[in-house]
């Protein structure tokens, strides 16, 4: 492992394997020599910290239950609020973490959050080219992709092409700004609002918001 | 290319980024990707100050913190040969002492 690796605890990719498995493995009979080395180093240690008392299997099952709660429902009302009020707009892109609060969306001091506003004229999307950094709290899990090493190597290198294969093909005069999640910051876009949406509830706003958008990697009602 | 003084950063500022640290080994673990070594950005906004992720990685604390900064590189500055539009950016966060002042007046 190269020491870019590794961001936080919770971000590597390269042991997707223990977010299936959690620890009813041994009960599923699941065979470990079929594991990667990064599966099985990771699941032996685990069964060490329970066996020495360290942690319990049921910390850990809950640890894990925690993660698959996270859904991007949580960005998406973020979003939606942000196009319906203009000043949570505004407190939004300047302090995320306290905008969110108003919500009642608690989010941790770290890694902290910034919302970035796509426009008309400026499309944002985001990759953590180091390992696989991601505001998990306002959108659950990542997807596979966002973790591949070709998703986090081209989209830096040639951004317009990998959203062409997303479907976003941007006009010339769009600018394209790649936020890359190198440290301690975690990124949220805000999609440019569709038209045609003047008279839609906030919940209808919330439903229709994606994940790939809050991503950059998808535009809404295109 | 003269130290930083992290004070000094300001948005608008032109900088230019470290190939590694001015004294010492390269650490062991980095937040610079190699992609921006040695290149040319501006500064877009101060990030604050956060324990520096070189000394946590070697399980050290680290009680002074590092001044974190985005900072904006022209795409055509990191790729030769980009084939996208002159206004395309990428934003990365780096800590200061990973980047100089960019004495050359450059055009991103």
């Amino acid at each position: 492992m190269s020491g870019d690796h590794d961001h936080d605890h919770d971000d590597h990719d390269d042991h997707g394997e223990h977010d299936h498995g959690g620890a009813a493995d041994e009960h599923a009979g699941i065979d470990r020599s079929t594991l990667s080395p990064y599966a099985y180093r990771i699941m032996a240690m685990r069964d060490l910290l329970v066996e020495q008392g360290v942690i319990a299997a049921e910390d850990v099952e809950a640890a894990i239950a925690a993660i698959e709660r996270l859904t991007p429902t949580n960005g998406a009302r973020l979003v939606a609020r942000s196009w319906l009020d203009e000043g949570f707009r505004q407190r939004l892109l300047a302090d995320t973490r306290s905008a969110a609060a108003e919500l009642g969306i608690d989010l941790p001091e770290e890694p902290r959050i910034t919302a970035l506003e796509n426009r008309d004229d400026l499309h944002h999307v985001v990759v953590c080219t180091l390992c696989s950094c991601y505001p998990r709290a306002l959108l659950g899990r990542p997807p596979d992709w966002y973790r591949s090493i070709e998703y986090r190597s081209r989209v830096v290198i040639e951004p317009r092409a990998v959203l062409s294969e997303f479907g976003v093909d941007l006009d010339p005069a769009v600018a394209v700004s790649v936020f890359d999640s190198t440290a301690d910051h975690r990124y949220l876009v805000i999609p440019v609002r569709p038209v045609g949406t003047e008279d839609l509830s906030e919940q209808e706003l919330v439903d229709l918001i994606t994940r790939d958008a809050m991503i950059g990697t998808a535009v809404l009602g295109g | 290319m003269s130290t930083m003084d992290a004070s000094t950063l300001l948005a608008g500022d032109r900088v230019i980024v470290r190939h590694g640290p001015e004294q010492g080994g390269m650490p062991r673990h980095v937040r610079t990707p190699a992609y921006v070594r040695g290149r040319r950005g501006r500064i877009v906004a101060s990030r604050g100050r956060w324990p520096n992720p070189e000394v946590l990685a070697e399980g050290l604390p680290d009680p002074i913190g590092a001044d974190l900064y985005a900072v904006e590189f022209a795409q055509h500055e990191l790729w030769p040969g980009y084939r996208g539009e002159p206004q395309d950016r990428v934003v990365l966060d780096l800590y200061a002492h990973w980047l100089g002042k960019d004495e050359t007046g450059g055009t991103s």
